[in-house]
């Protein structure tokens, strides 16, 4: 799964399999009622008409706001709980299967939960996301501290360095890449996770506006509402794969 | 008579393997090191000489018996060792996302130092051992023979009292071994540091040592002698096979 989001730019067979696909999508609009199948300039019509209307684009932004706001609490809660299994001997027995039993919670069960635990909306959002993403920030960086070579903490222990010398110089550094596979994993995630969330008593948001589109058997601006999503997901796979471009420089690139 | 620098006494070191099962990694290891001796140590594969060489260093404790570095335990007195031990490793052990120069200046960085102070130093080493040109690379653009240069300058960069070596010159070909080994024995002569080598090679033995620790196993000191001088390849010859077969036969 990583390797397919590795590679997000688009090759001239990708543009051949969108053309294909949009010219069959814009064929069968003529001979199928417009409420199923709408066709291309009523859905770029529509999909400019979000981009440009604030009134719209928030609610794109509000769906953002909550994704990243609850990874970075996810992220906060699950480093926490990794580096807790890497220094504190036997944690992981404790931890671990219950780290195991949560991420076997499907994501709707959680949003059952939610309803009845909180009254307020975007707690139960909130909730519903950190529940669904801590654990692979925890997995995942847990995976790269038990990683760690030995060979390396003993050379750094041989000049003695404080345990914060010790997790700046040397921990830190070696689990950048499980922090940016982490980071890629959650935020697909998250969003996707956010938007049956947001189905529920939200009045803001993707998902209300997916569910809004679906009461009205408004097809065009379902589709225009999963572009922007889509949208989103790109902009931050790509930012995040500069940024890992940048932080892992110091490995040889494979091509 | 001179003051012993290393006093190792009776180590006794056994690893827990399983519940029940112990393995006796050392037993009654003994031996003494004075200032400025440049002492070898040789034993078969696996007779525990890098657990020997973790248990100088301070990493790793030793289950019976003491070791004394400047009368002080190194792995309780863990601290007080700071830039006073050096060592240089098999594999070079490089941080693979610092540069060589990031990587000779680590030791310092730990101290309290400036950053223009330290990288000085450690750039004065990474030239003293060829490595012109290659300040600002990192390890995988080096080869494995200006790897193990920069683990070498990185432990000169502390410039510590004591240099501990375990097999540093020993997976490298025979050309890039020899290079780096007249530049360890030229540097030890110029600094005058303790030095303790660990190598399975009795002729790099024979070339660094002043001395030569025969290690039996599990770890004890079968043989502990002084190095002769030799007045002919023949007798040299002579004396790397008495060795070999101590070595070999496990006893003297
Ligand atoms: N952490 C450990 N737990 C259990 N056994 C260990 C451990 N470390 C080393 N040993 C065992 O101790 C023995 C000695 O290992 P050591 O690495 O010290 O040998 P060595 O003399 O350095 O060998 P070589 O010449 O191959 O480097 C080996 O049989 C090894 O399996
Ligand atoms: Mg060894």
């Amino acid at each position: 799964m990583l390797e397919r989001l590795k590679k997000i730019q688009l090759k001239k067979g990708g543009f051949i399999s969108f053309g294909i696909i949009l010219i069959a999508w814009e064929t069968s609009s003529h001979f199928v009622p417009p409420y199923l199948i709408p066709d291309l300039s009523t859905l770029l019509d529509k999909f400019l008409e979000v981009l440009t209307s604030w009134k719209l684009m928030r609610h794109v932004f509000i769906t953002v706001l909550r994704v990243i706001i609850a990874l970075t609490i996810s992220f906060v809660f699950g480093a926490t709980l990794s580096i807790l299994m890497g220094f504190v001997r036997k944690s992981e027995d404790y931890i671990l299967p219950v780290l195991h039993f949560v991420m076997g919670v499907p994501a709707l069960s959680w949003v059952v939960m939610a309803i009845i635990w909180f009254p307020n909306i975007e707690s139960r959002i909130l909730f519903i996301l950190v529940a669904c993403c801590f654990p692979n920030y925890t997995l995942e960086m847990y995976d790269g501290i038990k990683g760690i070579q030995k060979d390396l903490m003993d050379m750094l222990q041989s000049f003695r360095p404080t345990r914060l010398q010790l997790f700046s110089k040397l921990i830190l550094p070696s689990i950048v890449p499980a922090i940016l596979t982490s980071w890629k994993i959650n935020v697909g995630y998250a969003t996707r996770v956010a938007m049956v969330a947001e189905l529920v008593g939200a009045t803001t948001g993707v998902g209300f506006q997916l569910l809004s589109s679906q009461e009205m058997f408004d097809m065009p601006g379902a589709i225009a509402w999963t572009l922007m999503l889509i949208v989103f997901l790109l902009i931050s796979q790509f930012s995040l794969e500069k940024a890992e471009r940048y932080l892992l420089r110091y490995r040889p690139s494979t091509n | 008579m001179e003051k012993k620098i290393i006093v190792v006494d009776n180590v006794k070191k056994i690893y827990k393997i399983g519940r029940k099962q112990d393995f006796v990694v050392a037993d009654g290891l003994s031996f003494q090191v004075s200032k400025g001796e440049v002492v070898c140590i040789v034993g078969k594969t696996g007779c525990g000489k890098s657990t020997c060489f973790n248990m100088l260093l301070g990493i790793e404790p030793t289950t019976e018996g003491t070791i004394r570095i400047e009368g002080r335990d190194p792995y309780k007195d863990f601290n007080y060792f700071q830039t006073k031990i050096g060592a240089i490793f098999q594999t070079d052990r490089l941080l693979p996302w610092r540069s060589s120069l990031e990587n000779a200046v680590i030791g310092l960085e730990l101290v309290e130092k400036s950053k223009e102070a330290r990288e000085e130093i450690a750039l004065k080493w990474l030239h003293r051992l060829g490595l012109e040109g290659f300040e600002e690379v990192y390890p995988y653009q080096l080869s494995g023979g200006m790897r193990q240069r920069v683990g070498m300058a990185r432990a000169f960069t502390v410039n510590p009292d004591i240099l501990l070596a375990d097999e540093a010159f020993g997976h490298l070909d025979q050309v890039t071994s020899n290079q780096l080994r007249e530049i360890f024995l030229e540097l030890i002569k110029e600094t005058g540091k303790t030095c303790l080598v660990v190598t399975h090679d009795i002729r790099e033995a024979i070339e660094i040592g002043n001395r030569i620790i025969v290690l039996g196993k599990p770890c004890r000191n079968l043989l502990d002698e002084k190095i002769p001088e030799f007045s002919s390849e023949k007798e040299k010859g002579e004396y790397e096979e008495r060795i070999f077969s101590v070595i070999d036969r496990g006893e003297v």
